[in-house]
């Protein structure tokens, strides 16, 4: 190594201590989680679509089911316009998340605040159009236990939605972190954990909509 | 410059990279782009299945039908991937990252199939008594 090179090198503060891979060990650490957690996202993926299609009562999620017993017709259950702006909205989300870690890693507060800000909203947007499905589907008489299609649908959309709101409570901690100043140039990193975990739950519903949502 | 070298790891970038993998990350204007191909990709999406199971769906839709899966599948594939290398940094960053992501991918789907042929089987072969 040159001398040149060595005074570059304290030129420049490491953001995080030297490793033995040369990687920040935070960063090696929330990509193994991810990797973890697309395992368990494919067991409950897993789970739903080996049950579907074998509700024996209503109500499903595409076609109507008339009780025999009661004659009470249960009109399909799926809402594709609502779940599709939701989709929309975490798509949008991940864009503004990286937007604001931009704005950290350039030293634009302004910029790191204001998609920060958004992204938080467009999260707890998608939050409450999943408590809205969920209750709008509990008054329609789906149920964790009604069926087969109710029992691994809330499993799996429910633990998306609590690792979504987990991601917004995480985001909401970055925002006042950045707020206090305290999300500098050399602290963005701890951002771009929090992002690539926000960019993992958008991933995962990117699987969850089409399988759950627009596949028959 | 020896990327090898102690100095070299210990300057491993200001935003936590190997230098050694390390480019420049995007753009906004090209996370911009990237957004604007998945709301499309999106709409495609809903399109597809408007026009396959839609109201208005009519002799076309049904011809769509054996090709609604796999161009479903191909379009989330696309999103996960556009996700995964440009708002992730996948693209840019170290391999490292990208093995610890796509193994347990691999994992997963190897999980998902078999599950699904093994129950189809089952079925199967209880129908068949």
């Amino acid at each position: 190594m040159t001398a040149h090179a060595h005074a570059d090198a304290h030129a420049l503060a490491p953001a995080h201590d030297a490793t033995s891979t040369g990687l920040d060990s935070r960063k090696l650490a929330i990509w193994t989680f991810i990797g973890s957690e697309c395992m368990f996202f494919a067991s409950l993926i897993s789970n739903f679509l080996v049950h579907k299609g074998k509700s024996l009562v209503g109500p499903l999620p595409h076609e109507a089911w008339t009780d025999p017993a009661t004659k009470q017709v249960f009109e399909p259950i799926i809402e594709i316009k609502l779940v599709t702006m939701g989709t929309a909205l975490l798509l949008f989300s991940s864009l503004f998340v990286v937007l604001a870690l931009y704005g950290a890693q350039k030293g634009n507060r302004k910029m790191l605040l204001g998609w920060l800000g958004a992204t938080i909203m467009c999260g707890l947007f998608f939050v409450g159009m999943q408590v809205y499905e969920f209750t709008h589907f509990v008054h329609k008489g789906l149920t964790l236990s009604r069926n087969l299609f109710g029992g691994s649908f809330f499993v799996l959309t429910g633990f998306h939605g609590t690792h979504v709101t987990l991601g917004v409570i995480w985001l909401i901690t970055m925002f006042i972190l950045a707020f206090r100043g305290k999300i500098t140039p050399e602290k963005a990193v701890n951002l771009e954990i929090a992002a690539l975990y926000w960019h993992f739950v958008d991933v995962v519903w990117i699987v969850i909509f089409p399988v759950v949502y627009l596949m028959k | 410059m020896a990327h090898t070298s102690a100095g070299a790891t210990a300057v491993s970038g200001a935003h936590g990279h190997d230098h050694g993998h390390e480019h420049a990350h995007p753009t906004p204007g090209t996370y911009a782009k990237i957004g604007l191909v998945l709301f499309v990709l999106t709409a495609l999406e809903v399109g597809l299945y408007e026009a396959t199971y839609g109201e208005h769906a009519g002799a076309a839709g049904q011809n769509l039908q054996p090709f609604f899966v796999p161009l479903l599948l191909l379009l989330s594939a696309a999103k996960f991937a556009l996700v995964a290398a440009f708002y992730m940094h996948l693209k840019n960053d170290s391999k490292l990252f990208t093995t610890v992501f796509v193994f347990p991918i691999i994992i997963a789907a190897i999980v998902i199939v078999s599950l699904v042929v093994l129950m189809a089987y089952h079925m199967a072969f209880s129908r068949a008594g």
